[in-house]
């Protein structure tokens, strides 16, 4: 059992720590919550790819990605606040999702399952969650500075509408990735948590990052090697979700600042 | 006769259908300190921002191929929960513009940032230690023209003092252009050689003792002057000291 599930796990780590830098980075900006309704915007495609047999995959990207467009343009254009942006992409999301997912998928489609996964998905995960880490290593100081100032870093010559837009996509690659085993509600959870443990532990930024992806990291391994040895749910979310929620109450034992 | 610093030509800035700022021409020389004064809404923060390319506009402005400049933006509210230390803020902008990181250990000793106040986390800084941070980052990266948007605003009159003194210090060793946004009339009749007056009626520039009449104000603010009673304490109080001594 555990071999099979090998490359799954090793997808999985490397999605916690790419799950873990956005989510810090998310914290900083003030849109961890904004950023869990992101992952909702997964269903109205994962229910079409239900309905019609396809990948649900890529019914998953093709609205995700639509939905995280569709949130900057809106955010832009209105002038509305990124969560309230968000709010509305997000209420209409989950409303078609909910009328065009079947019953019997709906519940792998909102908590994920644990799939075989194919060589070809493994290679594309893979490259997706290297990508978004290398994009948050190298795109640290630009976001920092956006976060702090956004006049500030455009007057240093940061494109910060071009960067949001980024950041929103990073968001959306990382969400994805994490949909097939976490599913659309918990996918978020691995972006939260750490952020939020992470931020009772230290004020240093260099740190901050590193306890976030590592508090990630604790969670998903242990939880999935929890689920597949001992546990044996179908999916491996809900077992990962808590554990990084035990991990935040511990932090708030040890916490520094 | 020298190509100015800056050359502004029929400049106007129209933000959400509003329109902040109509025909602006004016110049700057190398070494001048320029006061842009002006009620509220009068476009003085919009300005500084077209200047520096930060909003759209239409008109023209041309900096001078030499100019390099750095920017003090109005108070910022700092998050407090950013996990965010003043050194972090300096390294991210140095490591952006790949300036050599010594250069930060340089600014920071000239402005007199100990390591334990970079070290800080930069939502709990004071406000005059805030100011100071902001400073140093908009002198990162050696720049010969500074952009300042009313740097002391809710600062103490102590702090307040020296800041402009810190200014003034590093305007004459450095050689700067200063652009100057400021409420505060009196500092900008002790630190600015130009002003540049921006009203709904037409905006003018000159020197200080030209524009800041008391016809002047009135017809700026609408409305007599507080601000020219308290220059004109000012100067009286300047007057005082040259006596005395």
């Amino acid at each position: 059992m555990l071999r099979e599930q090998v490359p799954l796990l090793v997808l999985a780590m490397f999605f916690a720590l790419a799950a873990g830098l956005v989510g810090g980075i998310a914290l900083m900006k003030r849109m961890l919550l904004a950023g869990d309704v992101i992952s909702h915007l997964a269903l109205p495609g994962l229910g079409l790819a239900f309905l019609y047999k396809v990948n649900p995959v890529i019914g998953g990207a093709a609205t995700l990605f639509l939905g995280t467009f569709l949130v900057w343009q809106l955010e832009k254009k209105s002038g509305l606040a990124i969560e309230a942006a968000i709010g509305v992409i997000f209420a209409a999301a989950l409303a078609i999702g909910a009328a065009v997912i079947p019953n019997e998928d709906l519940a792998e489609s909102l908590f994920g399952e644990l799939p075989r996964i194919s060589p070809v998905g493994f290679f594309l995960g893979m490259a997706a969650v290297l990508f978004v880490i290398l994009s948050v290593f190298l795109l640290k100081d630009q976001l920092s500075l956006s976060i702090f100032s956004p006049d500030l870093a455009a007057a240093t010559g940061v494109n910060v509408s071009r960067l949001d837009l980024y950041f929103l996509l990073l968001f959306s690659l990382t969400v994805l990735v994490g949909l097939r085993f976490m599913g659309a509600l918990l996918a978020s959870a691995l972006i939260i948590v750490p952020a939020a443990t992470s931020r009772q532990l230290t004020n240093k930024l260099s740190h901050f990052f590193l306890l976030s992806a590592s508090a990630s990291l604790f969670s998903v391994t242990t939880g999935f090697l929890l689920n597949v040895l001992v546990l044996k749910f179908t999916t491996a979310g809900p077992t990962i979700a808590i554990l990084s929620a035990a991990l935040f109450c511990l932090s708030l034992l040890v916490r520094t600042r | 006769m020298t190509e100015p610093l800056l050359s502004v030509k029929k400049l106007s800035v129209i933000l959400e259908g509003r329109t902040i700022i109509r025909d602006l021409s004016f110049e700057v020389r190398r070494a001048d300190c320029v006061a842009i004064i002006g009620p509220n809404g009068a476009g003085k923060t919009v300005l500084l921002k077209a200047l520096l390319g930060i909003v759209p506009h239409q008109g023209e402005i041309r900096w001078s191929h030499e100019a390099r400049l750095g920017y003090v933006p109005q108070k910022i509210a700092a998050d407090r929960h950013l996990p965010l230390s003043a050194r972090d803020l300096l390294a991210a902008k140095a490591r952006f513009l790949k300036l050599p990181g010594a250069e930060i250990e340089q600014v920071s000793t000239e402005l007199g940032l100990t390591n334990d106040l970079l070290s800080t986390s930069i939502g709990t800084l004071s406000g005059g230690q805030f100011q100071k941070v902001l400073i140093a980052f908009a002198l990162l990266g050696r720049p010969n023209v500074l952009l300042f948007d009313e740097p002391t605003a809710s600062l103490d009159e102590l702090t307040e003092e020296r800041i402009y003194e810190l200014l003034q210090s590093l305007q004459k060793k450095r050689g700067l252009t200063v652009l100057l946004v400021s409420h505060d009339l009196s500092v900008v009749y002790r630190s600015a050689n130009m002003v540049l007056c921006l009203s709904k009626g037409k905006p003018c520039m000159g020197p200080p003792k030209e524009i800041l009449t008391p016809a002047m104000l009135q017809e700026l603010y609408a409305g007599p002057s507080q601000y020219y009673q308290h220059i004109h304490k000012h100067e009286q109080l300047s007057h005082d000291s040259r006596e005395r001594e």
